[in-house]
C-alpha cells in the first residue's frame, strides 16, 4: 500500500444551527479510487466543498503530500492540485470542445489567443483520457458522455494529483459508465487519488478500492471495498446494524389481498430515467417504496403521475387503461402527489393557506365555477383542525408558516380533492419530529378511510411502520417486494445489498 | 381578523396600493400649490370640464393597457406590443369606417377581435413555444405598426363617422364616455378575477408555475388567455386613439404606451416576477403618470425633458414599496424599524 497522499483530520463545519461536519477524516492513497458514501444530509457535499476550497473548514486540518494545504477558493484547491467535476457539469454547451477545456487559460501571444495552440492542448489533453475527438465540434452537440469526459479533460490539470467525481455517472447509461471506469482506471493507474461520490453501489463495487462512510456530519468508517459486504456498507450509511431483527410491522393484516384493485401498473418504465417495473396498489393500502437515495423512488413516483410519464408498458386505473400523459390526466384519474421539494413544486409562496388549500380542488373544477366563499372556510377551517395547521388564520402567506405545517396545509390540498390514491414523496422531510408523528399518523388513518398511499421515505423506520407492503428499488429497478410481517429494515436492506 | 378594519388595513398596505396614493396625494397638492386652476372644474353645455377631467380622460387609454398588462405581468410576462395593437385597431376600424356601408356595432367587434387574436399569437408564442415574453412579444412591437400600415396603405387615414368620433369625444352623465369605459372594463375585469377563480389561476401560476402545474391547473392556457385579454385591452385603447384625432395615424399613435403600462402596473404593486396583482393600484399607477404628465405640460416643461422628471418620479414610488428601502431609511434615522 502506498503512503497516504492527502491527509483530512478532524474536519469540522458548522452552518448557523447546523453542524455539517463533526470530526470526519478523509485519508486518499495515490492511485486509488475511493468511494464517498452516504444518504442525504450525510456530509458528502460538505466534505467535498471544504476539499475544494468552497468553504473554510472551522476546525482541523488537511495535508496533501504532507504539506498543509488551507485552499480559500477553487482556483487555490486546482493549484494545490485538487481537480473537481461536480454533479451538474459547468460547461458552456455554445462553445467548442477546446475552449471548453481550456476556458480561462487559453495561452495567449499580446493578449490574443493562439486557437492553433489552444487546439493543440486541447487534443493533448483528451489524448490522456485516450479520446480522440473533434476539439471543433460544439459542447451541445456531444452525448452527456462527451461532456462529462470533456469536463474530466478540463478538471485534469497537468498538476492534478487529486480528481474528484461528484455522481458522474448518474446521467450516463451502462455503456458510457463503462467507457467513463477504464478512464478512471488508467487515470489510478497513473498515481491519481479519485474520490467517487455515487449513490450507486453496483459501481462502488465495481470500481472502488476503498470506501468512506458518512452519516449525518460525522464519520462510521473507513473500509477496504473487498472487505465490506454490501449488507454492512448499508447498514453503515442507514445507522442499523444488520443482524438486529425488527418485529415492528407484524401489526399490518395481510388481508389486503383480496382488496379491490386500485392501480396496476405493468412494464411501466422511461427511458434513462426508471426501467420497466410492475406494481400493484390496493384500495387501503399504504405501499412504501424503499430503497437508497438514487434509487429511483422518486422518478417512479413522478412517472406515476404524469409529470415525466412512461415511454413503456401500461398503467390500469380502476380496472381501466389509462395513459397519464400530465399532471391534470393523473389528477383526473383520481391521483395526488405531494412532491418531496415542498418550495419549489409545492407551496404557492405569496398566496394564502386558504388559496394553497384549495387550489387542486378548484383546478379540477375550472377557472369558471369558483368554490364559494362560505365553503372555502369551511374547508379551511376544517383541515386547519384536523390536520392540526398551526397558523394564525387562512389568510396568512403559506410562506409565513413553518416547514411542518407547510406541509400539512399541501397534504389538505390533495385530501380535499377526496383522491383515489395519494403519493407522498418523502413527506417528512426537513419537518421536526412533532409533526412528523401527525403525519406518519395520518397516512394510517387515510388507509382505514379507504385511501391509497404510496409513500416513499428515506428513513428505513419510518417505511417499516406504516407501510402494509413495500416494492424495494435498487439502481433504477425494482428488485423485490415485501409483504406483511417480512417488511423489516433487516429485510429491506438485504433486497438493496442483494447482487445477481 | 374578520373586522372590517384590520381588513382594510390589509387591503391598502397588503396590496401595495397605500404607496400609489400617496405618491399621487403629494403630486396633487403639489399642483393645488403651484399650478393656477389646477382644480377649477366647470360645467359647459351640461358636461362637466376641468384639468382633472383632462387627466382622467387622457389616462383612460393607459389605464385599459395597465388592466391587460397587470394580469400579464402577473403571470410573470410582460407585453410590449400593446403600442402596435393600438394601431392595428385604430387602422382596422378607420379602413371599415371609411370604405364600408359596416355598422359600428360591427366593427367595433371586428377590432377587438383582430387584437385579441394578435393577443393569442403572443400567448402561443410564450407558453407553447416557450419564448421568452420580452422576445416574444417583441415580434409584434416592432411587426404591428407594419401590419397597420399595410391596413391602411401607409396614408394617415381620417374619418368624420359620428359614432366612432364618440367614443373618444363624446360625454355621457356629464361625463367622457372614455371613463364610462374604463369603469365598465375595470368593473368588468375585476368581477371576472374575483368572483370567478381566474383570479386565482392567474397568481397561482404566476407565483409557482410548477406547483400550481402539479396541482392540474392548465397553465398554458392561463397564459394564453392573459396575452389574448391584453389583446383585447390594447385593441380598446387603440379605439379610442383613433377616435380622439379622428384619424388612424398608424407610425405615432401608441407609441412608447406599452412602458406608461407597464410602470402604471409596477408603480400599482404588482411585481414584475409575477403573483399577486393589484388591479385598481395599476389604475392608480396609470393615473399618477398621466397627472405628471398633464402637470409638466401646464408647468411649461418641454416634451422632450419630460421623461426626466417621469423617472424620478417613478423611482421615488417604487423605492418607497420596497420594504427593504423603507427599513434602510428608518435604520438612518436610529428610529424604531417598519416592521413588516
Amino acid at each position: 500500500m502506498s503512503e497516504p497522499l492527502l491527509q483530512m483530520r478532524g474536519i469540522r463545519k458548522v452552518f448557523p444551527g447546523v453542524v455539517a461536519l463533526d470530526d470526519v477524516d478523509l485519508t486518499l492513497r495515490a492511485g486509488e479510487v475511493h468511494a464517498l458514501m452516504g444518504e442525504n444530509g450525510a456530509g458528502k457535499s460538505t466534505l467535498i466543498k471544504v476539499l475544494t476550497g468552497v468553504y473554510r473548514a472551522d476546525g482541523g486540518e488537511t495535508s496533501l503530500a504532507g504539506a498543509v494545504i488551507n485552499p480559500g477558493s477553487t482556483l487555490e484547491a486546482e493549484a494545490a492540485g485538487i481537480s473537481t467535476v461536480y454533479q451538474e457539469v459547468n460547461l458552456v454547451g455554445s462553445l467548442s470542445i477546446a475552449e471548453n477545456i481550456l476556458l480561462g487559460r487559453q495561452p495567449r501571444r499580446f493578449g490574443v489567443i493562439r486557437w492553433g495552440e489552444t487546439r493543440r492542448l486541447a487534443k493533448r489533453a483528451l489524448a490522456r483520457l485516450g479520446l480522440e475527438l473533434d476539439v471543433d465540434a460544439q459542447l451541445d452537440s456531444c452525448s452527456m458522455a462527451i461532456q462529462q469526459m470533456v469536463a474530466i479533460a478540463r478538471a485534469l490539470d497537468v498538476k492534478a494529483r487529486v480528481l474528484i467525481l461528484d455522481e458522474p455517472t448518474s446521467s450516463l447509461d451502462d455503456q458510457e459508465t463503462a467507457a467513463l471506469f477504464k478512464i478512471m482506471r488508467q487515470l489510478r493507474d497513473e498515481g491519481l487519488a479519485i474520490v467517487f461520490v455515487t449513490h450507486f453501489l453496483d459501481q462502488v463495487y465495481e470500481i472502488s478500492d476503498r470506501i468512506t462512510v458518512l452519516r449525518n456530519g460525522a464519520l462510521v468508517g473507513e473500509y477496504e471495498t473487498a472487505e465490506l459486504p454490501r449488507l454492512e456498507l448499508i447498514g453503515k450509511m442507514l445507522g442499523r446494524k444488520p443482524e438486529i431483527v425488527d418485529h415492528a410491522a407484524a401489526d399490518g393484516d395481510d388481508g389486503g389481498e383480496s382488496a379491490e384493485e386500485l392501480l396496476a401498473a405493468s412494464g411501466v418504465g422511461r427511458k434513462g430515467s426508471v426501467r420497466p417495473l410492475d406494481l400493484t396498489i390496493r384500495k387501503g393500502e399504504v405501499v412504501g417504496l424503499g430503497g437508497l437515495l438514487g434509487s429511483g423512488r422518486t422518478e417512479t413516483a413522478r412517472m406515476l403521475f404524469g409529470i415525466e410519464p412512461p415511454d413503456s408498458g401500461s398503467l390500469r386505473i380502476g380496472g381501466e387503461t389509462r395513459r397519464l400523459g400530465n399532471p391534470r390526466k393523473a389528477i383526473a384519474s383520481g391521483l395526488a402527489f405531494c412532491s418531496e421539494d415542498r418550495k419549489g413544486e409545492g407551496i404557492i409562496p405569496h398566496l394564502s393557506v386558504r388559496e394553497n388549500l384549495i387550489l387542486a380542488l378548484q383546478a379540477s373544477r375550472g377557472p369558471i365555477r369558483l368554490l364559494p366563499r362560505a365553503e372555502q372556510e369551511e374547508l379551511c377551517a376544517h383541515y386547519i383542525k384536523a390536520l392540526n395547521i398551526k397558523t394564525p388564520d387562512a389568510e396568512t402567506p403559506i410562506s409565513n408558516l413553518s416547514g411542518g405545517n407547510q406541509q400539512k396545509a399541501l397534504l389538505a390540498r390533495w385530501l380535499a380533492l377526496q383522491p383515489k390514491l395519494i403519493i407522498l414523496d418523502e413527506p417528512t422531510r426537513g419537518i421536526d419530529v412533532g409533526a412528523k408523528a401527525e403525519i406518519e399518523k395520518l397516512v394510517r388513518s387515510l388507509r382505514e378511510k379507504g385511501m391509497a398511499v404510496l409513500f416513499i421515505s428515506s428513513e428505513l423506520e419510518e417505511v417499516v411502520h406504516t407501510c402494509d407492503r413495500v416494492a424495494v428499488l435498487r439502481d433504477r429497478r425494482k428488485v423485490g417486494e415485501l409483504t406483511g410481517s417480512e417488511i423489516t429494515e433487516q429485510r429491506i436492506m438485504q433486497l438493496v445489498a442483494h447482487h445477481e | 381578523m374578520n373586522d372590517p378594519l384590520a381588513k382594510l388595513k390589509r387591503w391598502f398596505t397588503g396590496g401595495g396600493l397605500l404607496w400609489p396614493l400617496l405618491g399621487l396625494a403629494a403630486l396633487l397638492a403639489y399642483d393645488f400649490a403651484f399650478v393656477d386652476g389646477f382644480f377649477r372644474l366647470e360645467v359647459r353645455d351640461g358636461h362637466l370640464y376641468g384639468t382633472l377631467i383632462d387627466i382622467l380622460n387622457q389616462g383612460s387609454k393607459t389605464m385599459l393597457l395597465a388592466l391587460g398588462m397587470t394580469l400579464v405581468i402577473a403571470t410573470g410576462g410582460v407585453d410590449l406590443s400593446v403600442g402596435s395593437l393600438m394601431a392595428i385597431a385604430g387602422a382596422i376600424a378607420a379602413a371599415l369606417v371609411t370604405q364600408s356601408e359596416m355598422s359600428l356595432a360591427l366593427i367595433v367587434p371586428i377590432a377587438l377581435c383582430a387584437t385579441a387574436a394578435l393577443g393569442v399569437f403572443n400567448g402561443a408564442l410564450v407558453s407553447v413555444a416557450g419564448i421568452q415574453p420580452i422576445v416574444a412579444t417583441l415580434i409584434l412591437m416592432v411587426a404591428g405598426r407594419g401590419i397597420a400600415m399595410l391596413i391602411t396603405g401607409g396614408q394617415i387615414v381620417t374619418f368624420e363617422h359620428a359614432g366612432f368620433v364618440y367614443i373618444g369625444n363624446g360625454h355621457f352623465m356629464g361625463l367622457p364616455f372614455t371613463l364610462t369605459i374604463v369603469a365598465l372594463a375595470l368593473g368588468g375585469t375585476s368581477l371576472l378575477m374575483r368572483k370567478t377563480a381566474c383570479g386565482l389561476f392567474v397568481e397561482a401560476a404566476g407565483d409557482n408555475e410548477t406547483a400550481s402545474r402539479f396541482s392540474g391547473l392548465p397553465t398554458r392556457w392561463v397564459k394564453l388567455s392573459v396575452y389574448a385579454f391584453s389583446g383585447l385591452c390594447a385593441g380598446l385603447a387603440g379605439l379610442i386613439a383613433a377616435s380622439n384625432i379622428k384619424a388612424a395615424d398608424s407610425s405615432r399613435v401608441g407609441e412608447m404606451m406599452e412602458l406608461d403600462a407597464i410602470f402604471a402596473v409596477v408603480v400599482g404593486g404588482t411585481a414584475l416576477t409575477g403573483g399577486r396583482f393589484n388591479l385598481l393600484g395599476s389604475i392608480v399607477g396609470a393615473l399618477l403618470i398621466q397627472t405628471l404628465t398633464t402637470t409638466m405640460i401646464t408647468q411649461g416643461v418641454p416634451p422632450a425633458v419630460a421623461p426626466v422628471p417621469k423617472a424620478i418620479v417613478i423611482v421615488a414610488v417604487c423605492l418607497l414599496q420596497s420594504e427593504r428601502f423603507r427599513n434602510e431609511v428608518s435604520g438612518w434615522f436610529g428610529k424604531r424599524r417598519a416592521t413588516a
